[in-house]
Formats: C-alpha cells, sequence, structure tokens
C-alpha cells in the first residue's frame, strides 16, 4: 500500500461525513440537484473532492454516480446548484471548456472513436493543436511541429497502455477492454489536473486491471487528482485514498476505505438492511453479482447504442 | 438502330452537370460522410447559391466575382440560420429543418409575387454573361461526333473541371489535417470529441458552412451553360446528391467525383436504351414511363451497390456506411 495514514488522515478537517470540508478541495459542489421526471437522480448538499488524491465514487447501480459526473463536466444540466473546479466557479460552462480547464472524464459506456485509428483518438486527445483551426490546417508546416510532440507523447501512453502494437489498427478492433484503456490513455493526452474515470475497470480483463490499478496509482504519484467510480471493493480499498458513497442521489457516507467498507448505511445501501458484512468482505459469488449486474447494463446500454 | 447515345452519355463525364453534380456531392460529403451531419437540404443550399449569384449578376450588374461572393454569403447566412437553432440538438433535428428550409426556398422563389426579381417558375436566364465576358477561347466549334462544344461550352467545362478538382485536393487537405481528425471524431461520437476539450458546435457548423458553400458554387457551374430553373433543386436533387455520395464513396474525397460521374453516365445510358427498346417494342411501356422507368433503374443499381459494395465504388471497405 503505497499510503500512509499521516497522509490519509491530512485529507480532511474534522471527522468522517457526508459533506466532511477536505484541507485542500479541488472540486466543491454545492446543492446540486438533477430530476428526471419526479426521480432524484442527484440531490448532493454538499461534497469536496480532495486534491492530489485518488477518490472512489461508489454507491448501486442508479444511485446517481454517472449523472453526477455528467453534471460536473458540462455534459448535463442541474435543476439547482453551482460547483467549483481549482477554486473556480464551473458551473454552466460547456462541456469542452471544463475538459480545457483541466477536467478530463472517461465515459462508462466507453466512446472509442471506432473509425479512427487508435493513434488517431490518441492525438485527438491533444490540446493546443493549431490545425484544428481550419484556416492553419490548410498549411501543414504550421501545425507538423506540434504534430510530432504530439504523436510522441501518444506513442509514449500506448506504450504504458500496451497498446503500442495496436497504434495503426481501427480503434474498432479493439476489446472492450482494451476501449476502456484507449479512452483513459487518451484522456491523459491533455495532461488533466483532474481525471475522473466511469467505471474504468468494467469489462476488463482481470489480468489488466492490475496493470490499470498501477496507472491510476502513478498519476497520483505525478500530483493528478482521480474520481473514479468502481463497483469491485477489492480494488476500491487497495488504491483509493478516500470513498465517497452514493445512494439514490445523495452522499449517504464518506471516509477512507475501511472504514466506508464496514459502514452500516453503506451495506444498506448495497445490499438492503439487515446485513452486517463488510463490503469488503463480500463473498466471490455477491461480488460476481454486483459486477454481473454492472456488466448487463453496460451490455444493454452498448447494444442500445449500436442499434 | 441509332447507337449515338452511347457518344452521348460518354459525353456526360465531362458536361458541367456532372461537374456541378460532383461539386454539390463532395460538399454534401463533408458534411454526412465526414462529420455525421444529415444535411437532406442540399439542394436548398443549391438553390440559395444558385440565386444569390444570379439576382446579383442580373439586377444589381455584379461582376462575376463579386456575384461568387454573394453566393458564399447567401450560402453561410442560410447554414448560420439552420444550425445555430439545431446543431446542438440531437442529430435528426438538423435533418428535419434543412429538408423544410430546401422546400421553403423553392417555394418562395417560385412565388409569384417575387417573379421581377426571381423569375418565379420560369427561374432566371443569362446569369453566364460575366462569365463568358471573361473566356479567353477563340470562338469556334470544338469536340467530335455528336459531342460538340462551342467556346462558352469549353470554358465552363474547363473551369469547372479545374475548380472541383482544385477544391477536392483542398478537401483532402483539410481532412487529412487535425482539423479534419476532430470533423471525423465528431462523425464517431462527438461527446467523445467533447470530453477531449474540442468546440463541437464550431466544428459541425464550419462543415455545414463549407459543405453549404461548395452547394451554392455548384449551382453556378450547373446555371451558366443553361439557366436557373427552380425546380432542378428540390428533394429529388438532394436524393440525387446521396445516392451519388453513396455510390462513390461518402467517406472519401474523391468518391463523389467518380459517384457523380458514374450516376450521370447510368442514368444517360439507361435513358439510351429505353428509348431503343420504346421504339422497337421491347418492353411494354410507353415513351411516358420511360422517364419513371430510368429512375427504378438507378434505385435498382444503387441497391446493388449497398448490398454488394457498401463502402462505395472507391471507399475502403472499413469505413462503410452499411457495414
Ligand atoms: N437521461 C436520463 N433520463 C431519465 N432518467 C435518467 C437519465 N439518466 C439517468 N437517469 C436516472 O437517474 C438515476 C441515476 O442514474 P445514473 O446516474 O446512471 O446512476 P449510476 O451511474 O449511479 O448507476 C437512475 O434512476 C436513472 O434511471
Ligand atoms: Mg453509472
Amino acid at each position: 500500500m503505497p499510503d500512509t495514514t499521516t497522509e490519509r488522515a491530512a485529507l480532511i478537517e474534522g471527522a468522517p461525513a457526508p459533506g466532511v470540508k477536505k484541507t485542500d478541495p479541488i472540486v466543491v459542489a454545492d446543492g446540486v440537484q438533477r430530476t428526471f421526471g419526479g426521480v432524484h437522480a442527484v440531490d448532493v448538499d454538499h461534497v469536496e473532492i480532495p486534491r492530489g488524491a485518488i477518490t472512489a465514487l461508489i454507491g448501486p447501480n442508479g444511485a446517481g454516480k454517472t449523472t453526477f459526473f455528467n453534471l460536473l463536466t458540462g455534459f448535463d444540466k442541474p435543476n439547482h446548484g453551482s460547483w467549483s473546479f481549482d477554486g473556480k466557479p464551473i458551473g454552466g460552462v460547456p462541456a469542452y471548456k471544463v475538459a480545457r480547464r483541466g477536467m478530463i472524464r472517461t465515459f462508462q459506456l466507453t466512446k472509442a472513436l471506432s473509425m479512427l485509428s487508435v493513434m488517431e483518438n490518441m492525438r485527438l486527445g491533444a490540446q493546443e493543436q493549431p490545425g484544428e483551426n481550419i484556416a492553419r490546417a490548410l498549411v501543414p508546416a504550421l501545425w507538423r511541429g506540434r504534430e510530432q510532440q504530439i504523436t510522441e507523447r501518444a506513442q509514449d501512453l500506448l506504450a504504458r497502455f500496451k497498446l503500442d502494437t495496436k497504434a495503426d489498427d481501427f480503434a474498432a478492433s479493439l476489446s472492450g477492454g482494451q476501449r476502456k484503456l484507449l479512452e483513459m490513455a487518451r484522456a491523459l493526452m491533455s495532461d488533466p489536473t483532474m481525471i475522473m474515470l466511469d467505471e474504468p475497470m468494467a469489462g476488463v480483463n482481470p489480468a489488466l486491471t492490475q496493470s490499470l490499478l498501477h496507472h491510476i496509482l502513478d498519476l497520483k504519484a505525478t500530483g493528478m487528482t482521480v474520481l473514479f467510480v468502481e463497483h469491485d471493493m477489492h480494488v476500491v480499498r487497495e488504491i483509493a485514498d478516500w470513498v465517497i458513497v452514493m445512494a439514490e442521489g445523495r452522499i449517504v457516507a464518506e471516509g477512507y476505505p475501511d472504514q466506508v467498507m464496514s459502514d452500516q448505511a453503506v451495506i444498506d445501501a448495497y445490499l438492503g438492511s439487515h446485513h452486517d458484512t463488510d463490503l469488503g468482505d463480500l463473498s466471490e459469488e455477491q461480488q460476481a453479482e454486483l459486477l454481473d449486474e454492472t456488466q448487463a447494463e453496460v451490455e444493454r446500454e452498448e447494444e442500445r447504442n449500436d442499434g | 438502330m441509332d447507337f449515338s447515345f452511347l457518344l452521348l452519355a460518354l459525353g456526360q463525364i465531362i458536361s458541367p452537370q456532372t461537374i456541378a453534380y460532383a461539386l454539390a456531392a463532395l460538399g454534401l460529403a463533408v458534411q454526412f460522410g465526414f462529420t455525421g451531419l444529415l444535411n437532406f437540404g442540399q439542394a436548398g443550399f443549391m438553390a440559395i447559391g444558385g440565386y444569390a449569384f444570379a439576382i446579383t449578376t442580373l439586377h444589381l450588374g455584379f461582376p462575376f466575382w463579386l456575384a461568387v461572393l454573394a453566393t458564399l454569403v447567401a450560402t453561410t447566412v442560410m447554414a448560420l440560420v439552420l444550425g445555430i437553432p439545431t446543431l446542438r440538438l440531437r442529430a435528426d433535428y438538423l435533418a428535419i429543418v434543412t429538408i423544410a428550409a430546401a422546400e421553403i426556398v423553392r417555394y418562395v422563389v417560385k412565388t409569384p409575387d417575387l417573379i421581377p426579381l426571381t423569375g418565379g417558375s420560369d427561374g432566371l436566364n443569362g446569369a453566364a454573361v460575366t462569365f463568358d465576358a471573361l473566356n479567353p477561347i477563340p470562338p469556334g466549334s470544338y469536340g467530335f461526333g455528336p459531342l460538340r462544344y462551342d467556346e462558352n461550352d469549353l470554358w465552363i467545362i474547363l473551369v469547372g473541371w479545374i475548380f472541383v478538382i482544385l477544391v477536392a485536393l483542398l478537401v483532402r487537405q483539410l481532412m487529412k489535417s487535425p482539423w479534419g481528425r476532430v470533423i471525423k471524431g465528431i462523425r464517431e461520437d462527438e461527446d467523445a470529441v467533447r470530453s477531449l476539450g474540442k468546440n463541437v458546435f464550431s466544428y459541425k457548423m464550419q462543415s455545414l458552412i463549407l459543405g453549404g458553400a461548395l452547394g451554392g458554387l455548384a449551382t453556378i457551374i450547373n446555371i451558366i451553360p443553361t439557366s436557373l430553373q427552380p425546380d432542378n433543386y428540390g428533394t429529388q436533387t438532394t436524393f440525387f446528391l446521396l445516392t451519388i455520395i453513396l455510390l462513390g464513396g461518402a467517406t472519401t474525397v474523391f468518391g463523389p467525383l467518380v459517384g457523380a460521374i458514374v450516376f450521370w453516365i447510368v442514368l444517360s445510358l439507361a435513358d439510351g436504351f429505353l428509348s431503343l427498346a420504346v421504339q422497337y417494342h421491347w418492353l411494354p411501356i410507353t415513351t411516358i414511363q420511360q422517364g419513371p422507368v430510368r429512375f427504378i433503374i438507378v434505385g435498382v443499381a444503387l441497391m446493388l451497390i449497398v448490398i454488394f459494395r457498401p463502402s462505395g465504388l472507391i471507399g475502403k471497405k472499413r469505413e462503410a456506411f452499411f457495414a
């Protein structure tokens, strides 16, 4: 475990509780509400995401995690609420500008650009390419140099994610897990301040999961803030510094991984009441069941998207 | 039996009409094939552009280049008017709005009250004056067999083809650039592109403007050897253009050019064979039925292409629209 207890204790001011103040928050959200019809998909009073740490956002399916991601990154508009990133309010800022400010997200349903090569996918993630302007695009001399730098960075990242041999293949030819990796690598092309990963491990084969975890730890080592949604409690326990639990749109618990997983409110949220298991000690079958549920959901949605 | 129609069909390869359709189809390929924008009103862009050219030439006495500029302004305004409210919405909104707008344009220019300006249903004649005035080719008759061209025909064919090829090279350069990468990314998944910090709305707008401008310029080429007829820019024209890009390859730059040539040759051959078939009673149809029947042939040809060559004649297999 790379984290010392003292490092973790420095994350918060006061005792762990939903909405607890962080010593150095990078995201602060207040009164964020989003309803679909009558459903309160997100109803967050106050939450802070600690800077430079790995925060896991957990909660049962339909808890509102993805919707909360969409709101924070400008992909959806809330009914109410305000939030800031890196000290500046970004409520109402369009998604592409949020990304340019250094808050990059990935999607639960992978969005690899199938008919572009893996390398082109990567290059698209880079910022400040003058050739993306229509007039300058016509004069290669104005963008070749930058393209070279971008390509080198892309090769670097692809090698780290073991996708370098696929660079010239269409993204469509990658497996589901490889697409997840590509999406994450692509998000890193812009060197973001904060990366938000929506179920990065879903569909990734177990052999790759371990290396993905190391990548995420590496990101933290470079000073990046990571917020990720995950169902696998072993993963959460292994890499998260802080855990935020959502259920029915609300933040129902916050705390250090070990604490949170033995918290009765959290167990109730996941398994209904009258369970007194530690989530981290769920049996293989229960873990598999939770995973299967997500997997099935992902597949259903992907089918819908393909159709 | 008269087989001269074979040569006439060959003439379609270089006819201004083919050039115009190639250019308008290229515009549609930029929008639909590369960006994924469902513009079902390319004929409307063609009409707006054509009327801007003809009206400024005939009524305002604009010199050629200024009238071309008027065309670009008109198609750009149309793209902004149609794009601003729809490009942030789901893709189908653009389709509905463009198809309706194209019809509105056609009905408006045909309004009897506007006859002094637009010529009503008869359209506008004589917009070629400024272009023909620039013609350096000595008067005469050029060509061979039944393919005869006077100096003005030759002038528009030459200028038209050079222009179309230059534009195709330009579009190819754009599509190979980082700009084109963003455009193709939007076709695949615009949210992904947005999440990477690109202003998707602005790119879609640029694509709509560029494609619409090519449609407008196409009409200039189309009307110079003939005249501007409003009914040539109906919904049918948009579907011909879609046929052409699917035929040639919607995600290629030279596909629309090849598609336009093949389309007009096939149409012309079908016409010729049907004339013979009617004349010698090989088929139980009349001359009146001949017109629609050739479109049935085109429709069947299109189905065969979609089935056997889903990426078009020169498209790469992986980029097929109907994979
Ligand atoms: N676009 C939408 N339209 C209607 N309801 C939605 C939409 N997106 C999410 N919801 C609803 O909001 C709730 C939260 O969903 P979501 O954020 O996807 O949960 P999670 O990511 O935690 O599984 C669910 O009840 C879901 O059905
Ligand atoms: Mg989700």
